[in-house]
Order: C-alpha cells, then sequence, then structure tokens
C-alpha cells in the first residue's frame, strides 16, 4: 500500500488538524484507502462541518413530524386510508450545483436520481419533483454563451432523467443573476408517500445479519465527487472532469420497483442508498445509525472495470446503487426479486458486533475505522464570522418613472418573470395523473388517493433579498412559501431547505449563513413548519466571487379534497380584493424588488418589512377562502409587486381587470413594491370573502372588478396603467426563448 | 479527403445504451457477448487542404462540436483519395 504524505493528505482536502484526530482515532497512521474514506464521509458535502452547529438552531419537532433531520428524508404525516392505515409523506431537497455546472445535462440528472433514491430507500414511492435553479444572466456579454449552454443543459438533465423514471416535475422557479454565472445552482426537491407501518431506515440492525449490495455495477464514477462538491472552483477544475457520473433512469425505475417489492417480503432490515461518496458513506453511516459494525468484502461488489483498487471502489459515485441489510436466513428472497427485476445483487459483507466499518479485499483487510467516529464525528467547526459580506448601498438613488406601462413590459420580458413554457413544458408533469395544480400555479397541487386529501407543495429562494439582508431575506422568503400554501387551501406540515453559500472560511460569507439560518429558524417556527431535512451547499465560488446567499425552502402542505383556486381570473364582472391591503413601502425598501433590479438595474437598500401576525392573519383567511370556495382565483403579491401580480392572474384566461386604488404611495412604489402579507383574490361572492376576512382580522381592500382585455389601474383618478392583456402576454410568453436564442445571429 | 471521428465514451463512464444492446443480446441467444459499448460515427468529406491541414482542424471540430469531452473521446482517421 502507497505511504500516506503530507502532500496526498493535502490533495485529499485533509487539513493537519484533522489528519491528527485521524491519528488518534484509528490510534494509527491511516492508509490510503481509509485516508480516501475520511476525506469524503469529513468533506463538507457529507459531513456539514462549518453548518452543524448553526444548523442545531433549526426547529424540527411538530406535531406532524414522524422523522427529523439525520435519515435520508424527513418524515410528516399525511392522513388515513379507508382501511385505517396511517400515511406519511417523505420528502428533501438536494443540491447538485458543482456537477451541474462541470456537465449541465447529467450532473441535473444525477441530482435527481439522488434525491429520488433518498425517498425511496425511506420505503415511500415518488410522487412528485420540483426544482429550484439559478443561472449567470442569458444575455452576459461574456458569459452569456456557456449561461444559456449551462440552462439548457440542465433542463434537458432533469426532463430525461424526471421524464424517464416516471415522476412528475410539478413545479420549480428559475432566476437569474450575474453571481450565478459561474455557479449554476440546480436544487431538486422530490416528495413521496408510504405507509407509516411500512417505513425503513438506514440502519445496520442485527449481529450477524447478510448485507446486499443491490443495482449498478461499480465502475469508477465520481471519484472525489464529494470532496469536489465542497472545493471552490479554479482553472485547474478542468481537471476533476472525469469525475461526472452518468445516471441510468431506466435502472433507477427498476431499482426503485425492485426495492419496495424486497421491502414487502419482510426480509429487509435496513436498507440506504448509495449516493455521495457511495459505499463508504452507506457502510458507515448504517452501522453508526445501529450503533453496529458493517464488515464487507470488495471482492463480492459488481464491477464494471476491471483493475479497479479498493481505494476506487470504496469511493466510486456510480449511480442507481442500495446497500440493504436483510434478515439472516431470508437473504435469498430479497436476492430473488433483484433478480427478477433483472439486477445485480449480492451478499458483500454481515453485520457486526463490533462497531467497525472492516473492509476486505480478497480476504485481506485494507480498511479498518470505527463506525460511528467516521460518521458523526467528524471535525466541527464554529467558524468565525462577521457582518454578513455585502456591498450593496443602503441609500435609493434618486428614481422616477416615465412610463409605468412601458415599466410592466419591461418586467413582462425579464429573465426573471418571463413565461418559464419553454422549461416546464419538457418535463412530464402529469405523469401518475395526480397533478391538480402544476407549472405556473403559486404551489403545486397533488390529489393523493389512497388518502383521499391533497398535498401541496411550495418551493421558494431570493437570493436578492437574501444579500441585501440575510436574516430577513430568509424570513420572507419561509412567508412566502406559506403563502403559496395558503392560496391553494394548504396548510404546512412540514418543510425542507438547501442552503446554497459561499465560501464558509471567509468571515462574511460565514455571517451570511448564519444570519440566514437564524431567519429560516424563527420564521419555520413561527409559521409551524418545522425542518425535517436538507442539504448544505457551500463554497459556490469561482474565482472568489461568490453566489449571492440563497437559501431555498420547500414547504409542504396537505389539504382536504377540494378544487384548489388557480391564480387566473376566470370570468368578467367578478369582485377583486386584495387581501392584506395595499402594504407600507419606502425607497429604501425598494432596493431588492424586480422594479429595481429590471427597470432600474440596480440593487440597495434592504428587503421589505414583514409583520408574522398580520402575515399569519391573512394566510389564515385565505385559506380558508380558497378551501370554501368563496374565490376563484388567488395569487400573492411576491416578486414584481401588485402591478405584475395583476398582470400573471390575466395571463390564464385573458381576463383583464379595471383596478382603483386609493393611496398616498408614489406609483412605482404603489405598483412595484414588494410588501409581502398580501394576496389578490377575485370572487363571485364578495359578502363571504368580507366575511371570512373580518373573522380572521385580515384586512380585505377592494380594489376593482376583472373584466374584457385591459388591465387599468389607477390611483385616485389618475390612470397608472392601461395595458391590452394580449399584448403583454405576448411579451412574457416570447421572451424566454429569445433570450435562449439571443447568440444565434452572431455564430450565423 | 475523407475523415472519419470515432466518439466514444469514456472507458470509465458508465454507457447505459451500450448496456441495454449487451442484455438485449444476451437475451436473443447470445450468451457469449460480455459487453457492449457503443459510440457515434462521422464520415466527413473535405476539399481543397492536404492532411497535415485536416487533422488538426478536424480535432479542434471533434473536440468542440462532435464530441462533449467532459465524457467523451474521439479519434480521427484520415483517408487519402
Amino acid at each position: 500500500m502507497s505511504e500516506v504524505t503530507p502532500e496526498i493528505v493535502a490533495a485529499h482536502s485533509i487539513t493537519p488538524d484533522e489528519y491528527q484526530r485521524i491519528v488518534s482515532i484509528l490510534g494509527r497512521e491511516p492508509n490510503l484507502t481509509e485516508l480516501g474514506i475520511f476525506s469524503v464521509m469529513w468533506s463538507e458535502h457529507c459531513s456539514y462541518k462549518s453548518s452543524r452547529v448553526h444548523l442545531k438552531k433549526l426547529p424540527t419537532r411538530g406535531r406532524y413530524v414522524v422523522q427529523g433531520p439525520g435519515e435520508n428524508a424527513g418524515i410528516v404525516t399525511l392522513g388515513h386510508d379507508a382501511e385505517g392505515h396511517e400515511w406519511v409523506i417523505a420528502f428533501k431537497i438536494e443540491s447538485h450545483n458543482h456537477p451541474s455546472f462541470i456537465e449541465p445535462f447529467q450532473g441535473a440528472a444525477t441530482g435527481v436520481g439522488g434525491i429520488l433514491r433518498d425517498i425511496f430507500t425511506m420505503g415511500a414511492r415518488p410522487i412528485a419533483v420540483m426544482d429550484a435553479l439559478r443561472f449567470g444572466p442569458l444575455d452576459d456579454p461574456d458569459a452569456g454563451a456557456r449561461n444559456r449552454r449551462i440552462l439548457d443543459g440542465v433542463v434537458h438533465g432533469i426532463a430525461h432523467y424526471g421524464n424517464c423514471f416516471g415522476v412528475p416535475t410539478v413545479g420549480g422557479e428559475t432566476m437569474f443573476e450575474p453571481s450565478y454565472s459561474g455557479n449554476p445552482l440546480v436544487n431538486v426537491f422530490a416528495l413521496g408517500i408510504a405507509r407509516r407501518d411500512k417505513i425503513f431506515y438506514g440502519r445496520a440492525c442485527g449481529v450477524g445479519n447478510p448485507v446486499i449490495y443491490a443495482g449498478a455495477k461499480t465502475g469508477r464514477d465520481g471519484i472525489h465527487g464529494a470532496t469536489m462538491a465542497s472545493g471552490e472552483f479554479t482553472e485547474e477544475s478542468k481537471q476533476k472532469r472525469p469525475n461526472v457520473q452518468v445516471g441510468d433512469p431506466f435502472m433507477e425505475k427498476l431499482l426503485l420497483e425492485a426495492c419496495l417489492e424486497a421491502m414487502e417480503t419482510g426480509a429487509v432490515a435496513g436498507i440506504q442508498d448509495m449516493g455521495a461518496a457511495g459505499l463508504t458513506c452507506s457502510t458507515c453511516e448504517m452501522g453508526s445509525r445501529a450503533g453496529t459494525g458493517i464488515e464487507i468484502d470488495l471482492m463480492h461488489v459488481p464491477q464494471r472495470e476491471t483493475g479497479m483498487t479498493p481505494y476506487e471502489i470504496m469511493l466510486s459515485e456510480s449511480q442507481e446503487r442500495m446497500l440493504l441489510v436483510a434478515h439472516q436466513g431470508r437473504e435469498q428472497e430479497v436476492l430473488d426479486v433483484f433478480r427478477k427485476w433483472g439486477l445485480d445483487a449480492r451478499i458483500v459483507g454481515h453485520v457486526t458486533g463490533d462497531g467497525m466499518m472492516r473492509v476486505k479485499n480478497h480476504g485481506e483487510v485494507v480498511a479498518e475505522i470505527p463506525a460511528r467516529p467516521l460518521a458523526d464525528e467528524a471535525p466541527l467547526y464554529n467558524r468565525p464570522y462577521t457582518k454578513p459580506l455585502r456591498e450593496a448601498p443602503m441609500e435609493a438613488p434618486a428614481f422616477a418613472s416615465a412610463d409605468l406601462t412601458a415599466d410592466l413590459f419591461t418586467l413582462a420580458a425579464a429573465q426573471d418573470l418571463c413565461d418559464k413554457r419553454w422549461i416546464w413544458e419538457q418535463y412530464d408533469f402529469m405523469v401518475r395523473t395526480n397533478t391538480v395544480l402544476g407549472p405556473g400555479a403559486d404551489a403545486a397541487v397533488l390529489r393523493i388517493k389512497e388518502t383521499g386529501t391533497m398535498i401541496a407543495m411550495a418551493l421558494d429562494g431570493n437570493g436578492r433579498y437574501c444579500y441585501l439582508d440575510p436574516r430577513q431575506g430568509a424570513r420572507l422568503l419561509v412567508a412566502e412559501c406559506a403563502r403559496n400554501l395558503a392560496c391553494v387551501g394548504a396548510e404546512p406540515v412540514g418543510a425542507t431547505n438547501n442552503l446554497n453559500f459561499g465560501n464558509p472560511e471567509r468571515p462574511g460569507i460565514m455571517g451570511q449563513i448564519v444570519e440566514a439560518i437564524e431567519g429560516i429558524a424563527e420564521a419555520c417556527t413561527f409559521f409551524e413548519a418545522p425542518i425535517t431535512g436538507g442539504n448544505v451547499s457551500l463554497y459556490n465560488e469561482t474565482l472568489g466571487e461568490a453566489v449571492f446567499p440563497t437559501p431555498v425552502i420547500g414547504l409542504v402542505g396537505t389539504m382536504p379534497l377540494i378544487e384548489p383556486p388557480g391564480i387566473g381570473f376566470r370570468a368578467s364582472g367578478r369582485a377583486l380584493y386584495l387581501i392584506g391591503g395595499i402594504g407600507e413601502a419606502g425607497e429604501t425598501r425598494m432596493g431588492g424588488t424586480q422594479y429595481a433590479k429590471q427597470v432600474l438595474r440596480t440593487l440597495w437598500g434592504l428587503p421589505p418589512e414583514i409583520d408574522f401576525e398580520a402575515e399569519k392573519r391573512v394566510q389564515a383567511a385565505v385559506r380558508e377562502m380558497a378551501r370554501s370556495g368563496a374565490v376563484e382565483s388567488a395569487h400573492d403579491v411576491s416578486d414584481g409587486g401588485l402591478g405584475w401580480c395583476l398582470a400573471e392572474c390575466a395571463f390564464p384566461h385573458e381576463v383583464g381587470a379595471r383596478v382603483e386604488l386609493d393611496s398616498s404611495l408614489r406609483p412605482e412604489l404603489l405598483l412595484f413594491h414588494e410588501g409581502p402579507s398580501r394576496v389578490v383574490v377575485s370572487t363571485a361572492n364578495p359578502a363571504l370573502v368580507e366575511e371570512i376576512a373580518a373573522r380572521h382580522g385580515a384586512p380585505a381592500l377592494r380594489i376593482g372588478e376583472t373584466g374584457a382585455g385591459e388591465l387599468v389601474v389607477s390611483n385616485r383618478g389618475a390612470e397608472l396603467l392601461r395595458v391590452s392583456v394580449r399584448e403583454l402576454k405576448q411579451r412574457w410568453s416570447a421572451a424566454l426563448e429569445q433570450w435562449l436564442h439571443a447568440g444565434q445571429e452572431i455564430h450565423a | 479527403m475523407k475523415a472519419l471521428v470515432y466518439v466514444t465514451l469514456k472507458k470509465t463512464v458508465l454507457d447505459p445504451q451500450g448496456a441495454t444492446i449487451a442484455r438485449a443480446l444476451q437475451g436473443m441467444g447470445h450468451p457469449e457477448i460480455a459487453s457492449v459499448r457503443q459510440g457515434k460515427f462521422f464520415e466527413i468529406e473535405i476539399e481543397g487542404m492536404d492532411a497535415a491541414q485536416a487533422r488538426p482542424m478536424l480535432e479542434r471540430i471533434a473536440e468542440d462540436v462532435l464530441s462533449n469531452p467532459v465524457i467523451e473521446e474521439f479519434r480521427v482517421e484520415l483517408l487519402q483519395d
């Protein structure tokens, strides 16, 4: 075995202190295989060593929570079926940012594959996926062509994997900022359902039980992917390229069916997928959770290539693989199921009682490490932090709009706000035929036949808000997710978060992380949406430029079987209400808005203020309106403000509105401020809307009525906007493809 | 002059299509087929350029357009008329 030199240690991103810790855990120097194992398990990606201290601040308990963080996915309760069985929801969000930059198609595809395995390894059948995507501007003079190529590859990769596997991609969001040019973000939020008595855990229970490897063969894919995902990009990253793994969604579909069928036999004691850090992570984590050890011999591991070393086999990130622990004497039942589905399955070892992860190769021990310290005693860093990094001015520049209608057209064509149909029409969002509200809705809604109820999912992030004030930005986006759920009639039951930040070793970035986590904690506690799991992606930096701090929140809600209102006005002559009222806004709080970004092309000040109590009253009122059928449409005011919200309400059925406001705010603020706690609803039953709002103590401001094909907004008698819905919609629908094809004339 | 460009997945990269072909062949009564890897093949006609000029051009084209260098490799052959 080759000798471990300080250079080799450094090449594994292990610091001298960490190396000493390894030596003290082992009581000797590690060999190369052991060093590789420690380096992946103690990478930022697997160990959360920079964020764990702060992640503890998140609320993880609640009346619906069945399983909090620490397993492959979080679990919340859903309801009971006709036979009295309790059903649960398993869900989690995960990033595949770095691989998607290096190879957009495969990076995004395997990102989808990885999170789907996290769901079905719990015994849950995946039923929906959403994606939060961030790219550099498509028209950037330098990076535009690359940004367009990355977007194209990522979208195709998600479509390829999700469509082939047979899970609907029911929504998501796509935003653009220069800071994502070198670091696109690809966060995939997946959700599945299971019977509560059929949940499986990643625990290696029962000394003597056989350990079974199932699924695809092991190749040299993604060796050191996990450490790659935790290192900043430099020009040298190109040499790391062969690390990217290729996924096979059809194999994953077989693996899903085989795993669920194997679980049905009752012969499975524990199961975990092999994701980042592959065989290493699954063996030591399963052992650690159960307080046992695992001994495997690599000669039994199915291999795709010849001459693979123990180091390579242990660190391979080949996709579509699972590790199972079977009950002793029943292993053949498990093997038979996998054989039936045409998958490799072999007994590779057994559970031991000594707490060691022991790896042999043809009988010779090549690695021997105590499982618990390896899995759970990664160094924890309480990294120094300062005020969050920000360079934007606090003072607002002088601004005034000459033509508010023209501004609305600017927003319609903006990359952040334009129609994302080109993206979501590539996804199969109807497969399984349970999608009630899909892409374009405030929240996706799925019908659950088993329990006769519905699940709603909302996904939000806002890098601009969080750059200006990470704590306030995080609070706002949790509130927005909860509001999105309220708009379709759902109540939050649990949340998952994906924290995307730059290099935590920079105190200003660490400050962003700490503030954002605390903001999420405050808001999730208030809105009773405990975090049941998630993912942290750090070092999203290229050549020293960090991404905007981008926490992404996925909220899951439940609701009775109803016909949820969509965002669009359905008919003329309906009364329009702004639940929550006009809100307050000042110049400073305009700096993070889409108006500031798209019209003024600048960033300043602070994100909007929020009053949680008022927000909760608005949500309660809107939720009841949606559930009781009191409203025909409901859409929350968020990016782009009230003006843009009305436009989005008008698009689906090309029904306009005449809106008359009475406000002392200047027109730019009145139309485009992004103050939260506001929802536009249309109704044929104004008295009922007013009654519900009054009962919940939420302001219900009558602002006009729907009608004809024009959107007209005036304030105190002065007309601010007059626009043909069809013309505005055309601009909105055509914009994304125009941005995507922007470079073509140049090449032609 | 004619150029032949072969584009294949790198040895270390999974080839789901090749694996599927191999399984199909085994299922159709060819148990002796151990594995299959598939790829792409291009025939390119070139005019007014000699081999010394053509080869670097073709290698550039193969790298930039015909292959995905992240996961694929290529080989260029030139056939004189």
